[in-house]
């Protein structure tokens, strides 16, 4: 197991020297003067030298790339170009919205898709199995902002149940940081939720057929024990697995929801960085979010071994 | 002599890639996906012929006007047709779906097919694609946009780079199992040269899993188009896209709700239709997935 969790670590470091490598050409091989790139038409000479001098751009270009991973090495992650503020300290700042609302995501959409999943299985060919399959092509096919925009208006503006938009920090109480949590989580989770009640179903057809789910059902258990108990614990390592891979669409709904509901997290940190061309901070979050992508997925493999002990490395 | 002159034989491929009409009037829910695609074809191709307005006429004076006889769906901030501007948006979002689509599978299964028959690059190349995998698509894409500048060239290219390393992890696991073949060995045997082994040989088995694989992308391509557009990062805000009008709408959202729901419900159509037609595709050319519908 030890070795396994070696072996699995190692094999990220390449993954994530090549997002580094990725991260770095991508500035220095646009077409033109990466300064001028990000300083924009009407900057002055002075302008460009800062911020030439600020990513190392007047030396080779292997150098620089040296030098830039053993800065992130250290925890480097640079210095905005707008407003001089240490990259990781500008993200430390802004987190927390971003944590809750994909927190809140994965709770509600496991909650609701894996019964959902389980359901569909279990009544294969019902229209209760068609109605889920169907709301789960829906939930790919809806754009999240289009939800979004579709919630405001009918539990914000119409009903005036919740707030329309912008957050509350956990710190000023749970009502109001709930309350406007709720929409934001809701419109995100319909993709999520689509994604993992079709993998749920289509784990637990696998399984349903198999001896011991038929063995169980002859031993007299009910029905709601067989398919909980018997039937998707065996078929768990499929959901697991989607809701590893699924993540990474959790972090662009996360940036267009930010956006949506006006919420200062990470995302709006990236979409505004991206606007003002802020290099060093649209960099760190390319490579914190796919760190973050390594990491669940490494940890959802070792996962496995614990949900189904006849899986051993 | 007279051997070489016979006909090709044709390679026995999945009978529902030739051109079935069958296919798309298999079931009812087909049936309705595939003419709401193809009127929104239509209607983006005849843009210019149907469309009230000129889409980038600006009119001052007329303002957020509500619908009315001569602007059906109103007007925005600027004083321009909303009707035209969802109309012309369809060029774009189609444009973007279908051409990423193409390139992303060209360059995929250029990579795939060398990955998956070459060893020696396939370790180089394969975990060049995990890195790549590795980066959430919209953060690539946004990233590629904001560095290169706004333009319909770029926007797709950042919407295909993304994209690549998936076609390409396809392609080379179809390969890795087909050039175990029997009928791959013999053609090796006898000598056939790399290209038409690849061509004949190779290519014909992922032809099935691409088309899945394709439509899936197509949606997720236009999708992406539209977040970019909507976050400020696609092309530039004068075009009519159906993402710009609606980050254009955001402003106005309490006043003038209608221009993000029009142009909303057309791109969760054209979305939809897709999906739809995709799943359909991987039912019928996949008969092993009929049962499970695995996920995407």
């Amino acid at each position: 197991m030890l070795g396994y969790l070696l072996r699995r670590v190692l094999a990220a470091i390449p993954v994530m020297g090549v997002v580094a490598l990725v991260v770095f050409l991508l500035l220095r091989l646009t077409p033109g003067d990466p300064a001028a790139i990000l300083a924009g038409d009407n900057a002055s000479p002075a302008q460009l030298e800062r911020i030439r001098a600020s990513l190392g751009l007047n030396e080779p270009l292997y150098i620089q790339f040296f030098t830039w991973i053993n800065k992130l090495l250290h925890g480097d992650l640079g210095v905005s170009l707008i407003s001089n503020v240490p990259v990781l300290k500008m993200i430390g700042q802004r987190v927390e919205p971003s944590i809750s609302i994909a927190l809140a995501t994965i709770i509600v959409s496991v909650v609701v898709a894996v019964p959902l999943g389980v359901i569909a299985a279990w009544k294969q060919g019902t229209w209760i199995d068609r109605f889920v399959m169907g709301l789960s092509v829906l939930g790919f096919s809806v754009p999240v902002f289009v939800i979004g925009y579709v919630l405001i208006q009918v539990f914000a503006i119409d009903l005036r149940w919740l707030p329309v938009q912008g957050f509350k920090s956990i710190a000023n109480g749970f009502g109001p940081f709930l309350e406007r949590l709720v929409l934001p989580t809701l419109a995100l989770s319909f993709i999520y939720v689509a994604l993992i009640a079709r993998m749920t179903r289509a784990s637990m057809l696998d399984v349903l057929g198999e001896d011991y789910v038929r063995t169980a059902r002859a031993k007299g258990i009910g029905e709601i024990a067989v398919l909980f108990r018997h039937a998707l614990r065996n078929a768990a390592v499929p959901v697991i697995t989607v809701i590893g891979t699924g993540f990474a669409l959790l972090i662009s709904g996360v940036v267009v929801t930010e956006s949506v509901f006006n919420i200062p997290g990470i995302g709006r940190l990236t979409v505004d960085a991206v606007l003002a061309r802020d290099y060093p901070v649209i960099q760190a979050m390319i490579l914190l979010t796919s760190l973050l992508y390594v990491t669940v997925n490494l940890l959802i493999d070792v996962a496995y071994t614990l949900l189904d002990p006849r899986i051993r490395y | 002599m007279a051997i070489e002159l016979l006909p090709e034989p044709s390679i026995p491929i999945a009978s529902p890639l030739r051109p079935r009409f069958g296919f798309f009037t298999s079931s009812p829910i087909i049936a309705v996906a595939s003419l709401c695609l193809l009127l929104i074809i239509v209607m983006a191709i005849l843009a210019p012929w149907i469309a009230p307005h000129d889409p980038m006429q600006l009119l001052p004076a007329q303002r957020l006007k509500p619908s009315s006889e001569k602007f059906l769906l109103g007007t925005d901030a600027y004083g321009r047709d909303v009707l035209s501007r969802i109309i012309y948006g369809g060029r774009i979002s189609l444009l973007i779906g279908f051409g990423a689509t193409v390139v992303s599978i060209a360059f995929g299964l250029l990579i795939g097919l060398f990955s998956g028959f070459f060893r020696w690059v396939d370790a180089i190349l394969m975990r060049i694609m995990d890195g790549v995998m590795a980066i959430p698509s919209i953060l690539l894409a946004i990233a590629v946009v904001s560095l290169s500048g706004a333009s319909v060239a770029t926007v797709l290219i950042a919407i295909t780079i993304p994209e690549i390393p998936r076609v390409a992890r396809l392609v080379r696991s179809v390969v890795l199992s087909a050039r175990e073949e029997p009928y791959v060995e013999a053609a090796i045997s006898v000598g056939s040269g790399l290209p038409k082994i690849m061509w004949r040989h190779l290519l014909p088995n992922t032809i099935a899993p691409l088309i899945v694989q394709g439509t899936n992308f197509c949606a997720s391509a236009i999708l992406t188009e539209a977040i970019l557009s909507f976050l400020g990062a696609g092309i530039s805000p004068e075009t009519p896209t159906w993402g710009n009008i609606m980050a254009e709408g955001r402003a106005f959202f309490q006043v003038k709700p209608s221009l993000i729901f029009w142009p909303g419900l057309l791109l969760s159509i054209a979305i939809l239709s897709v999906n739809l037609i995709g799943d359909a595709a991987r039912d019928a050319l996949d008969p092993r997935m009929k049962q499970r519908e695995g996920g995407k």
